[in-house]
């Protein structure tokens, strides 16, 4: 059972959940991030996403880990889809497994901030009127530290 | 024969997201990040792209030999 995984399917919430529960876990937090149509005054298409998988899933991996260190108890699992993505469509789907509620969220919460930092995959917007690839379109965007947090 | 990989705008600037080059001898990270250039012209953000060796980050300084591959990583948007 994959708990770090990239795939070109539709990803089962489900699936992912399952892969978290144990008899010791109490609480299981789930975040789901779905294409959205609007970004201000940009209506999506359709979104396309592209990985450097077997990085990509090695990352995912060291999230996992950077979780149990900070939380122990905690059981994680991560699938971000990638291809092409409807809107509605499920593009990732984080669970956390913890004894207590409060760890679950906060672990939660930390697995998708760390996905925008450190994870080798990348976003792009097919608009009605243009498209581009998030973040870089314009080559102007750096990391103010020469690299993302936590990465030497 | 190092072999790099690109990703998103990068690909799409250089219609590739593969290209091979020849080392004789073990040279930076830096060096390599060069003689793409040399090779296919200035991509637009290759400069800030951070850059994985053999699926690890690593800095300029880094040695690469025969056989690795490194790939430049421009801003992720995943999530």
């Amino acid at each position: 059972m994959k708990l770090y995984n990239i795939t070109s399917e539709p990803i089962n919430n489900q699936d992912v959940i399952d892969k978290v529960i144990h008899h010791n876990s109490g609480a299981v937090s789930v975040f789901i991030g779905t294409v959205r149509e609007m970004t201000d005054e940009k209506k999506t298409r359709y979104l396309e996403y592209e990985a450097y998988v077997p990085m990509a899933e090695k990352q995912l991996e060291k999230i996992g880990e950077e979780i149990k260190v900070k939380w122990p108890d905690a059981k994680t699992a991560i699938t971000h889809r990638i291809g092409t993505l409807q809107i509605s469509d499920t593009a990732v789907t984080i669970a956390v497994s913890t004894p207590h509620r409060q760890d679950a969220f906060e672990a939660s919460r930390y697995a998708i901030e760390r996905i925008k930092e450190i994870v080798p995959i990348w976003k792009k917007e097919h608009y009605t009127d243009g498209e581009e690839w998030v973040g870089n379109q314009k080559g102007t965007e750096s990391y103010p530290l020469g690299h993302p947090e936590g990465v030497e | 024969m190092v072999q790099i990989l690109l990703f998103a705008s990068l690909a799409q600037q250089a219609g590739t997201q593969k290209v091979s080059l020849d080392i004789n001898d073990p040279v930076s990270v830096e060096q390599i990040r060069s003689k793409l250039q040399v090779k296919i012209g200035e991509l637009k953000g290759l400069e800030t792209a951070l850059i994985a060796l053999n699926e690890e980050y690593v800095g300029l300084t880094d040695e690469v030999k025969d056989g690795d591959t490194v790939a430049f990583i421009p801003p992720v948007s995943g999530g």
